[in-house]
């Protein structure tokens, strides 16, 4: 749906997540141009962390508190968009019930819920944009999909991204066994329990390598930290980006997760490292 | 016997994770169990809408739980049975006790019972010089092993083929069997031809319960290797240990809950045995037992109506969640430490045994939400698991040094200009740490990550930094 610019344009609060912010910025700027392609207009308010680990630790009362500061900074704007699932699904699903005995923030949560949006399903099913037509990007490669939890079971978040993936030039997409089993991070589960991640992630990059793709991609930072993480670990040349870099056209202005850029600008083209 | 205990979970996952056979034998999760059950429910149209019924049936039974529990009783005593309330699991015990002294029972066999392993029956029983035999193949094999169950539908689940020889051979060679068996075949054969006369023998069988049917005072069991029959029929007294929520209101009733249980837990269209028993022998029956008990079991469950963990009470005991657990198939049940494992064993355990005991359970979770998406009755299993660490948490049964880290990471999550700087700085170090390879293979503070895995460096600047300069210098130019 392309936006009459002459019109109050829609305005989207990006919220970037915490997790974006401190180790992938390229993430940020990536949704942003993504959201600026589809014909709105992306503000960033101030903002730190969805509240998440705290409300999975148990500690509803931190989650409360920093819930209400995101609610109070993004309430303004027509959408809220966030490049994860997982922070997307803190949001529009968790929020509300948050706020369950306090029936004015649980107006306001729940209202925020209703226009909050994980990154891949703004841009096809709110904005419906034409993936090959709005974003005109390349990758020559082949490249595996990873669903990560939150966004796929909270959100629903399956078909849109590889529908967007779909319009990416010179991209073969081929799924991989099991794409919808866990990739072991979950959070603080991650260091808490590191030993059991670690057997959860090893059975997710078993399957990665398993399909020959070369880059591996999907729309929430610590699933891809962790999988990346586990791949260099095991020596494996298989790259690893968030979906939303792909889909803007900007795997040249950073290296893959955990990799070096040192052969900058010859390496936005997905493939093996190490040339 | 000893075994593991939910306090040591971490423990027992680190050896869990180590033990070779164990993992061989967890592998029969992906390629046996997720697949046969997603096949079972493609094949079956109105699977969905079986399980919205079933889901409804639970929480109107759960409305109305005195109702048709007395209702049951009711029926269950006019056609001959008894029905024995039992608030605790030692009530339970002392019950079964007690019916098995009526005959001066020697042996008892056994169908498979969750319940019963709830109480610890067996342990007790063989306290008070009476020798209960298992029947059920899987219940036979962990009880050979002295372990108890690893999975609440395959209880030895976590044994290979080959262990399962060797047991047979150890155990089996006294009563004449030197050969060691390797076809699965010729074990249940063996096991099977052992069992035979054990039922014969018995003095009592003792059986658990799918299902009590309040309008007929019935109970149903679901087994695939009849085994079940031969326990319940040949003695001379049938003891159902059973517990509260298992009760439905009619047969049609328990019928939902019959095509969308076996299709859960195994991806079979139906067991292949489903026993109705209502009350003991009548005048003209070719057989069953002279009596007819069933041990109604509370313990912990009627204090979790109208809780925050109600809906865990709907479980249909199919282990669907636990197959598809990502942490239950890397470590397996016994890591549990409890009777019930999986998803639904860390947010049912908490209940029966108390948060302290078993605070570790609800937190093993990746909270991915997988097992509430194969659960038949949609049970919000992470949201009770959530639950779980919310209470753990407000009573203080959280280790010091978390409930420190929340509250300083909380502390600069509520200030975005002081948070900025301190992720500034972090990230500048952590970039630094890792700028010749992008990743770090080892950090002194995040051992729980890089002992597995790289970290992967940071870009160097924060996304709010560098959009901020962005915007400053579109706006001067």
């Amino acid at each position: 749906m392309a936006n009459d610019k002459s019109k109050t344009p829609i305005n989207v609060g990006l919220f970037a997540t915490c997790l974006v912010d401190l180790f992938r910025p390229t993430v940020g700027f990536a949704a942003a141009r993504l959201i600026e392609a589809a014909g709105c207009a992306v503000h960033v308010p101030e903002q730190t962390c969805c509240g998440q680990p705290a409300y999975n630790s148990g500690d509803s009362r931190h989650a409360r508190q920093i819930a209400r500061q995101v609610i109070e900074s993004f309430e303004i704007y027509d959408y809220v968009v966030v490049p994860s699932g997982s922070c997307g699904g803190m949001i529009a699903v968790h929020y509300p019930d948050l706020f369950a005995d306090d029936p004015d923030w649980n107006r306001r949560a729940r209202a925020l819920a209703a226009k909050t949006f994980e990154l891949t399903t703004f841009l096809a099913d709110v904005m419906k944009i034409d993936a090959a037509e709005a974003i005109s990007a390349a990758h020559d490669g082949t490249a595996t999909y990873h669903d990560a939890c939150a966004g796929l079971r909270e959100l629903g978040v399956r078909d849109q991204p590889r529908e967007l993936l779909a319009g990416v030039k010179d991209l073969a997409l081929v799924e991989m066994d099991d794409t919808e089993a866990c990739c072991g991070f979950g959070g603080t589960f991650c260091v808490k329990y590191g030993e059991i991640s670690t057997d959860i992630v090893s059975r997710k990059t078993a399957e990665v390598v398993k399909t020959g793709a070369d880059l591996l991609l999907a729309g929430d930072l610590g699933c891809l930290l962790n999988i990346a993480g586990r791949l260099k670990r095991e020596g494996s040349s298989v790259q690893v980006r968030h979906v939303a870099e792909v889909l803007a056209g900007m795997t040249g202005e950073v290296p893959p997760i955990g990799e070096i850029g040192s052969e900058r600008g010859g390496e936005n083209n997905g493939k093996k490292d190490g040339n | 016997m000893e075994f593991m205990k939910p306090g040591a979970f971490k423990d027992n996952a680190r050896a869990a994770l180590a033990d070779q056979d164990l993992r061989s034998a967890m592998t029969m999760l992906s390629t046996g169990m997720i697949p046969n059950r997603q096949g079972a429910v493609d094949r079956l149209p109105e699977f969905e809408k079986l399980s919205q019924r079933g889901r409804e049936l639970k929480d109107h039974v759960l409305a109305h739980l005195d109702f048709y529990l007395e209702r049951f009783e009711r029926n269950c005593k006019a056609a001959g049975g008894h029905v024995h309330w039992c608030a605790t699991a030692e009530d339970a015990r002392r019950e079964v006790l007690e019916i098995c002294r009526s005959v001066d029972a020697k042996t008892v066999t056994k169908g498979k019972s969750m319940i019963a392993e709830e109480i610890h029956l067996n342990e007790f029983l063989e306290q008070h010089h009476i020798e209960p035999i298992e029947t059920d193949l899987g219940e036979y094999i962990i009880q050979l092993a002295e372990e108890p169950p690893s999975h609440i539908i395959g209880p030895a689940i976590h044994k290979t083929k080959d262990q399962v020889s060797d047991l047979f051979l150890k155990h089996h060679a006294k009563l004449g069997r030197t050969e060691r068996q390797t076809e699965p075949q010729k074990l249940v054969n063996e096991a099977r031809e052992i069992l035979r006369q054990k039922y014969f023998d018995a003095d009592v069988g003792i059986t658990g319960a799918n299902y009590l049917i309040a309008e007929t005072g019935s109970s149903i069991i679901v087994t695939n290797e009849g085994n079940g029959d031969l326990t319940q029929t040949l003695p001379k007294i049938h003891i159902v240990v059973t517990s509260l929520e298992k009760v439905v209101p009619t047969l049609e009733d328990a019928t939902t809950f019959l095509r969308i249980l076996a299709r859960s837990a195994t991806g079979q269209e139906f067991s292949a045995y489903t026993t109705i028993s209502t009350g003991p022998r009548q005048d003209g029956d070719m057989d069953g037992p002279e009596e007819y008990h069933v041990i109604l079991l509370d313990n912990g469950r009627s204090a979790m109506l109208g809780s925050e963990v109600q809906d865990m009470l709907r479980c249909i005991r199919c282990g669907a969640c636990m197959n598809h657990c990502p942490v239950y198939q890397s470590v397996g049940g016994h890591t549990y430490g409890t009777v019930y494992v999986g998803p639904m064993g860390a947010v049912l355990s908490p209940a029966l045994l108390g948060v302290a005991e078993t605070k570790h359970l609800p937190c093993a979770s990746t909270l991915c939400g997988r097992c509430e998406e194969v659960c038949p009755v949609s049970i919000p299993l992470p949201r009770l698991l959530r639950q779980w660490r919310q209470r753990a948490f407000e009573a203080g049964d959280v280790p010091s040094l978390e409930r420190w880290g929340l509250s300083v990471w909380a502390f600069f999550a509520k200030r975005p200009w002081l948070y900025g700087l301190g992720a500034r700085l972090a990230m500048r170090g952590l970039a630094y740490l890792g700028r010749d390879r992008g990743r770090m293979r080892k950090l002194w503070f995040a051992g729980g990550w890089t002992d597995g895995r790289d970290l992967p460096a940071p870009e160097g600047q924060t996304f709010q930094e560098r959009w901020r300069k962005q915007q400053r210098e579109r706006a001067a130019s």
